[in-house]
Formats: C-alpha cells, structure tokens, sequence
C-alpha cells in the first residue's frame, strides 16, 4: 500500500501513542525514540497489516512490543509486577470518599508509581478507551486476562490513591 | 443474585462490557442496593480520574515534524520551501477566519447589550407611574412635543386600519445620548419604539429581522442617521408589523 495511506491511519493516532510511550517509558527522549521505532516498524509491516482489522491496536501493539523488548522496557517489567497484590486495596467506604476528592496530580502521580503491567492497561481501558478485545490484541493476551489485570491494577491504583490521599490528610 | 456476584461485574459494567441482559439486570439492582451502587459509582469516578490524568503528555511540534516528515508526509525532501506555499494561505485564510469570527461575536455581545439596555428601558417606562411625557394619540401632538429636546427629527406612520394605537412618547437615553421614546398599544401590550441617532452600532448594514431576547422580541435597523429599536413582549409578527409601519413614514 502507498505510504500517504499509512500515513493518513498513522498520524492521527500520533498524540496518543507519545502519552502512552511516556507513560510507559517514564521519560521524554525515550518516548520519542519508541513512537518514532513504533512508525517506522509499521510502515515496514504495513503491507502485511490485514485491512480491516482493528489499526490502532496493531500500532499499540506494535508500540507496547518495542518497549518489552527495550532495556528500559525489560527491566520494568522484570521488577514490580508482585507488589500489585500487596498494594491492593479492598478497605470499604470512608476512604472512598479519598477518591472522589483525589485530584489530578494525585491520580497522576499513583498511576506513575504503579508497575508498568498496571499501568498500560489502565491507560488503554480508561484513556484510550479501548475494548477488552482491543486489549487483547494489543497486550497479545486473551480476555479473561485482560480482565483479571485490569481488577488487580484498579485495586493497586486505589490503594495508591488512599495512600496518598491519607498522607495529604495528615500533612505527610 | 446476590450482591457478591454484582461486585465482580461491576468493573466491567463501569467498562461498557457487560452483556446486554446482566447489564440490565444490574441497572435494576443498582437503585436498590445502596452498597452496590456506591461501589459503581466509585469505580465510575476512579475511572474518571484516570482519564483525566492519564492524558498528561504532549509531543512537541518539532518531533511531530520529524515523524510527519519520515513518513514522507511532508514535501519538505523536494522543495525546503514549498510548505510555506500551502501554510501562508492557510494561515491567512485562519486568521481572517478568526478576525471574522472575533468580530462577529464582538458585534452580537454589543447588539446583546444594546437589546438589554432596550430591554430596560421598556420595562422601566412600563414600570413607571408617569410612563409618558407627552400623553396623545395623536402623532400630529407627539411630535412637535419632542422638537428641541432631542437633536434630530423623526417622522410618526399613520396607524389608522392597524391594531396599534399611541399612547405617547418620552424622553429616553441610551448610552448618554437622547432620543426619542414612542410608546404603542397592541391588544392588551405595550410597546415601544426607540429612535437615536446612529452611532457605531455595528448593525447598520444588518437585514431588520425580529430577534428574541429577554422574552421581549427586538427589531433594530437604521434609516437616514437615526438607529430604531422597536421592543415588546409580543410575537415576531407584531413586532414586524409596526416596523414596517415605521420604515414606510420614515
């Protein structure tokens, strides 16, 4: 396929891939060499992208798979993927209110500390709003999995939020 | 079903994905169970902030530059400066665009204030115990009433064959400036016209055509120098009617 149509399915996608590859990436330079790796590998593979099928899951994917295979992508998820349990938060209603009161920069900085395997799905269910399905493809994982991550994330992302909602309370 | 099986579902009903029919048997349960729906309401807000904040990062335009151009979106390989030809017009046709758009808001704000300043004055008359100067319904009294009151002359349409009647006019000001305030009665309504000089209203050019605003219906044009408003609180068609009596005198 003629390269303006890649261009014309790949660009408009381009603000989101760059939210998501620093979030993952934790870092400017590396999130702009990941989403540039990212378009170059599908305009190579583009003339074996399936029309038709879901494109922004393939550019995700794509994107996600080249952070896996980066130093900085294998060392985080090397670390962190056990301590979601332990951050999980099943404490009932008083703290909720915490939530509803957490502001942005809260929310911003509990979803920064989470592991990234909490964090990629969070952000392509509640950000990207994507399907389970699309998740499927993306993470390459089938759905039943996609929902079990995403329940452990939340209960990990709720408990950051108490954390630091409740540090924020007592002046900590 | 017990509470304890919604609590599993309740992520993916906050997600959009629960089938259709647990979808609806939990929108059932949800108003009945007060625990149930603080936890869905819960996860429908930690998913809110999420959004929120999980939009936290912008490429910069000159990284978007170095992609577009690797795709070869860009002509900049061929001709450096050959997207200046596209930009420039585009960027002339923008600002136009905008300058037209900031004008006409700043036209419809002025005409806004000026119709509420009408709007005022209607009512403030209605309102008043001596609500005109001159009682007449006579034009051929009212008239002659305002000469050296106000610095301009005005003409009063024949109103015999109308359902209007004259009840009298008034002094008004608008923005400092005096003129002229007739006041009309239609059925059980009281109307008034306004006449000024003109002054930059912006609405010079404008097609007379009744705008409702306030619950009063307008219609504002401009003849010879003078700038009239006629307001009331009755259909566009009166409205319409008394002006077109009105541009026909004047």
């Amino acid at each position: 396929m003629p390269a303006t149509t890649f261009a014309e399915l790949a660009l408009p996608l381009f603000d989101q891939l760059y939210n998501f590859a620093h979030w993952l990436t934790r870092d400017p330079v590396e999130a702009e060499d990941l989403v540039q790796e990212t378009y170059t590998k599908a305009l190579r593979g583009f003339s074996g992208f399936e029309a038709g099928t879901n494109f922004r899951a393939w550019m995700f994917r794509i994107l996600r798979n080249s952070f896996l295979t980066s130093r900085t992508g294998l060392k985080a998820f090397a670390s962190g993927e056990e301590d979601l349990e332990a951050l999980a938060s099943d404490r009932p209603t008083p703290e909720q209110t915490l939530i509803l009161e957490a502001d942005r920069d809260t929310v911003r900085q509990a979803l920064a500390q989470l592991p990234v395997a909490a964090r990629e799905i969070l952000l392509l269910c509640d950000v990207e709003e994507m399907s389970y399905e699309e998740i499927a493809q993306v993470l390459a994982v089938p759905i039943g999995t996609v929902m079990s991550r995403l329940h452990r994330a939340r209960k990990a992302l709720r408990g950051h939020v108490l954390k630091r909602s409740e540090g924020v309370a007592h002046g900590v | 079903m017990a509470c304890e099986s919604w609590r599993d579902k309740l992520d993916a009903y906050a997600d959009g994905e629960l089938p259709d029919v647990e979808a609806r048997k939990l929108a059932q349960h949800l108003p009945q169970c007060g625990s149930c729906a603080a936890d869905a309401l819960q996860r429908v807000q930690l998913k809110r902030a999420v959004s929120i904040a999980g939009r936290a990062y912008q490429p910069t335009a000159d990284f978007r530059r170095q992609v577009e151009q690797s795709l070869g979106k860009s002509s900049v390989q061929g001709k450096p400066w050959a997207w200046k030809l596209v930009i420039a017009p585009a960027a002339l046709v923008l600002i136009i665009s905008l300058s037209l758009l900031f004008l006409m808001n700043r036209e419809n704000a002025k005409r806004s204030r000026a119709f509420g300043e009408i709007a005022d004055l209607h009512v403030a008359t209605l309102a008043s115990a001596t609500p005109v100067d001159v009682v007449s319904t006579d034009r051929h009294t009212v008239k002659p009433w305002f000469e050296g009151k106000i610095p301009f002359s005005f003409n009063l349409p024949e109103l015999q064959g109308t359902n209007f009647s004259l009840v009298g006019g008034r002094l008004a000001y608008l923005a400092q400036s005096p003129g002229a305030q007739l006041i009309y009665r239609l059925r059980q309504h009281q109307l008034s016209v306004f006449i000024f000089q003109e002054r930059e209203t912006g609405d010079t050019n404008r097609d007379p055509q009744p705008v409702t605003a306030l619950s009063f219906t307008f219609e504002t044009w401009s003849k010879n120098g003078l700038r009239y408003y006629v307001v009331g609180d009755v259909p566009a068609s009166d409205i319409q009617s008394l002006s077109q009596l009105f541009r026909n005198s004047s």
